[in-house]
């Protein structure tokens, strides 16, 4: 049930580098993780590569496979024809580490950017009642497990560093539709949404629910909510002749 | 002198899963500048990987749950090893640390009337464990992850310094612990990033260990690469001691097919919702494997069974939910008996038990991994599972109210503790100890830090010498020999490990274990890394093995003293439960003969007695399964060796 199976590797490091051949065993009913780590034991013991549950549910083994973003530990070998060359690349919207390991901060940065959960005032803990239809919205978009493929993949920044400061990418504009939804929460992210963290920026190409691993529906069930929302509160004329009228009062 | 960078802080915590991100959560809240250090990135630690949930005796499901019976089960599931002092902690504090993490923005599955809702597991005796469909883990990281990321904001707003009292160092693997010679405390942290490869050096007064386990080890197992026992070791070369490291937990239902996912979890859940194991025959034989001391408090039929799920007060439970170790063994048995599936395990079965849709709602993960790794559709057919190493039970021998170890400024919370689950762990027992001793031990260091009047310092010999023996893979000694690949010997103490320290022990098989450990020591000094140092994985586990070699001749050490079985260690050359052992520890220490892997040496210690009042929560019956003659005596209901059944006392097999 082997088979010795073509792998092309992108091996280098933030200087630069180039995709190499390399010919390796491969078993019945594995994934391209475990080929890359056959690789590591016995051809390239220096190959750098990222990974921890080997399970799809740290989202640590994110690259690109045959051009296409995926966890290297949930994509197997039987989607694959035994004499195609396989290539794997690291993340293409992150500059390079080593290898096929990426500098992901860019996430961690944003995450810091989005106002954390206010809880309410009035409940002490253990006083929290919330109905479970309405926590499962919020839910939905807690099952990411923050691989950074919808980041990666999303063209407002795949191509183009230059958004990068503007924009937070589709998990964080996620985690802020996440908190707004969250049935207890009592702080107000739409202004920030749109201001700080570029929601304007999204066209809804749904690029980012389509290479999410645990198929959360970024795009129809945070982005586009989360759209409305902000439409609601800046553009809507009602809520629009509130603000004139009453601006003074609420400052 | 090694080049170095160098940080201060009150409190390092290592390791960033649910102990250590709780613990930093503490000790930030405490005022004390505080790092946490951890190999992967921040929020990818193994606590993601639990998926059934977090047992705290809320009583949303079934009011009859309260602090004490979650004690008693706790205790039972250990065999009655545990330190009973930390499960009483434990069970008094987890509905607290559970409710806590609402207001951190966590969101469980919840009752009809709001609450929190509570699942059924092995060992509980009511629905008891907070969850998030089975992504409990990934809720519990997440929610303490974005809390981390909230006081950094508090900071931000205070100093416009995100990073001022609270640090995350990712990728950052530390390798020795720094002490002060002349007093032996806690002086500092060595390690280095494995980016760059650059050193990196903690000054600081407390550490929080908070590394989780060992699994790596051994060949089949739930655990991740980071699971190498650094806490376990590093805790040992500083001075401390280990408890119950014999004691190691094989989760009865991993996968067994295909081969490249073999040991990863199938979650206790899948049992807690309604699914069954069945054997080749399509017998449910767990109903065989109920020892004695369990009789009568399992159902003895499939009907009884069936009717708890719905009700609970007038039926007993399945012993498909048994403690994890009578299961384990029970499926272990049904395959050498020639019962197995075809690929070596059993077949776990929820399709013919629950409607599809139903199971895709409850257990999304386990669709989700059997659809995508083994095009098995669990709605459909059964599940083909087995035996997989998952959780050691001993570790850091700690004080139950402080978390401190022997060491001054070494706390130690989490799966690297041990004392809380005795010889076996109950399924959800986990996330709330990290929770309850996650906070203790936060706390425990800032208290500490905060009564010192001067901190040791760092002796520049020691941070040499970690250097020169983190590099030493790059550069062995000339004339060592054949160079050795890290890899092979890594796979060679795995596969040591698993073949004869295993699920069922003998004192032949230990004894060979601990031989060739010393023959793969001795290739450990050859070890060659191939590269340089920056993002080099063939070095980092080069120095991760270190770790391995002492955690592993720490259990085969102590699996060889204890003759007897219990919980997760059986003897096959000592099938029963003794009495004389449940009040004997074995403590694991540095023997420190030798600067690269030291030799581990095993000691005998008396357990403490129980608290009278939670003694008197027990029936003697009960106890007298369990307990010497002469403990026995202190029980108010005790009627003399004659009378009781305390006689079976120590004939019993279990």
């Amino acid at each position: 049930m082997s088979y010795i199976g073509k792998f092309r590797v992108w091996r280098g490091d933030a200087n630069g580098g180039s995709l190499e051949d390399y010919q390796v065993e491969v078993n019945e009913g594995e994934v391209v993780l475990d080929v890359i780590h056959r690789l590591q034991a016995t051809q390239a013991p220096d190959l750098a590569v990222r990974w921890n549950c080997k399970a799809g549910k740290c989202g640590s083994c994110s690259a690109e496979i045959n051009g296409k973003p995926r966890l290297m530990c949930m994509t197997r070998m039987s989607t694959f024809s035994e004499d195609e060359t396989i290539t794997v690349t690291p993340m293409r919207a992150f500059s390079v580490i080593r290898d096929l390991v990426t500098d992901v901060s860019y996430n961690y940065e944003k995450a810091r950017m989005v106002p954390s959960f206010q809880p309410p005032k009035d409940l002490a803990p253990g006083e929290y009642r919330m109905q479970q239809v309405d926590v499962e919205r919020s839910q939905e978009f807690r099952k990411c497990i923050e691989c950074f493929l919808c980041q990666n993949t999303c063209h407002v920044i795949r191509d183009h560093e230059e958004n990068k400061p503007a924009f937070s990418g589709p998990r964080f504009l996620m985690r802020i539709a996440e908190l707004e939804m969250h049935p207890l929460d009592t702080a107000d992210r739409r202004d920030l949404a749109q201001d700080e963290h570029g929601l304007g920026y999204c066209n809804i190409t749904k690029c980012c629910t389509e290479v999410c691993p645990e198929g959360i529906h970024i795009t129809d069930n945070a982005l586009i909510p989360m759209k409305e929302r902000v439409a609601g509160r800046r553009y809507d004329p009602v809520v629009w002749l509130g603000n004139k009228l009453f601006r003074r009062n609420r400052a | 002198m090694t080049e170095v960078e160098r940080h201060s802080y009150d409190v390092v915590v290592i390791g960033a899963g649910g102990a250590g991100l709780r613990a930093a959560i503490e000790a930030r809240e405490h005022g004390m500048r505080t790092a946490v250090v951890c190999k992967s990135l921040f929020g990818k630690a193994h606590t993601v990987m639990a998926e059934g949930g977090c047992a705290a005796a809320m009583g949303n499901v079934n009011p009859n749950d309260n602090w004490q019976v979650h004690f008693r089960d706790t205790m039972r599931g250990g065999k009655f090893l545990n330190n009973w002092r930390m499960v009483e902690l434990h069970a008094k504090e987890a509905p607290e640390r559970v409710w806590e993490l609402e207001t951190y923005g966590a969101l469980f599955d919840r009752t009809p009337d709001g609450r929190i809702s509570q699942r059924n597991f092995g060992g509980h005796t009511y629905p008891r464990l907070a969850h998030v469909g089975d992504r409990t883990g990934l809720e519990l990281i997440r929610t303490m992850q974005q809390k981390i990321v909230s006081l950094q904001q508090q900071d931000y707003a205070e100093t416009g310094d995100y990073e001022a009292k609270l640090k995350v160092f990712a990728e950052c693997t530390i390798t020795e612990l720094l002490t002060d010679p002349a007093t032996g405390a806690i002086a500092g942290a060595f390690g280095y990033w494995r980016e760059s490869g650059r050193f990196i050096l903690f000054e600081a007064p407390a550490v929080v260990m908070a590394t989780g386990g060992i699994g790596k080890s051994f060949k089949v197992t739930s655990n991740s690469w980071e699971y190498t026992g650094d806490g376990h070791a590093l805790a040992m070369r500083a001075g401390a001691t280990l408890i119950n490291m014999e004691f190691v937990q094989f989760h009865p239902t991993g996968m067994v097919w295909p081969p490249s996912v073999k040991g990863i979890l199938v979650t206790e859940g899948v049992r807690g919702d309604g699914g069954v194991l069945k054997n080749s025959e399509g017998k449910r034989f767990m109903f065989d494997y109920v020892p004695d001391v369990f009789k009568g408090q399992y159902a003895e039929t499939e009907e009884e069974a069936d009717r708890w799920y719905t009700d609970q007060e007038n039926n007993r439970r399945t012993p498909d939910l048994l403690p994890r170790d009578e299961v384990a063994r029970a499926i272990n048995a049904e395959v050498k008996a020639g019962r197995g599936s075809p690929h070596g395990g059993v077949f776990l079965d929820i399709a013919s038990r629950l409607p599809a849709e139903e199971i895709k709602r409850r257990l999304p993960s386990m669709y989700h991994q059997f659809k995508e790794l083994a095009d098995v559709d669990i709605t459909k057919e059964p599940m083909e599972v087995g035996p997989t190493c998952h959780y050691v039970m001993g570790g850091i021998e700690v004080d139950p109210d402080t978390a401190q170890s022997v060491v001054p400024g070494l706390f130690a919370a989490g799966e690297c503790s041990g004392g809380m689950h005795g010889s076996n762990r109950l399924g959800g027992n986990s996330l709330s100890d990290l929770l309850v001793f996650g906070r203790r031990a936060g706390l425990g260091a800032a208290n500490y830090v905060s009564t010192l009047s001067s901190r040791p310092a760092v002796r520049q010999a020691d941070v040499d010498a970690a250097a020169r023996l983190a590099l030493l893979p790059f550069d062995p000694p000339e004339g060592s020999g054949q160079p050795e690949n890290p890899y092979a010997l890594h796979q060679d103490l795995q596969q040591t490990m698993n073949d004869l320290v295993g699920i069922i022990r003998k004192a032949e098989e230990i004894e060979q274990a601990l031989e060739r450990l010393v023959e793969l020591k001795a290739r450990m000094r050859r070890v060659v890394v191939e590269g340089h140092r920056q993002y080099n994985p063939g070095w980092h586990l080069a120095i991760d093995l270190r770790n391995m070699f002492m955690v592993s001749e720490a259990v085969a050490k102590a699996a060889l003293m204890r003759t007897e079985s219990r919980g997760g260690h059986t003897r096959d050359d000592f099938p029963q439960l003794d009495p004389q052992w449940r009040k004997t520890l074995l403590v694991c220490s540095s023997a420190a003969d030798d600067e690269l892997v030291p030799g581990v040496t095993v000691e005998p210690k008396e357990q403490e007695p129980m608290r009278q009042d939670l003694f008197e929560l027990f029936d003697i019956e009960e106890l007298s399964k369990y307990y010497t003659e002469a403990e026995l005596a202190a029980h108010p209901d005790y009627r003399g060796a004659a009378a009781g059944s305390g006689d079976e006392a120590g004939k019993e097999e279990a």
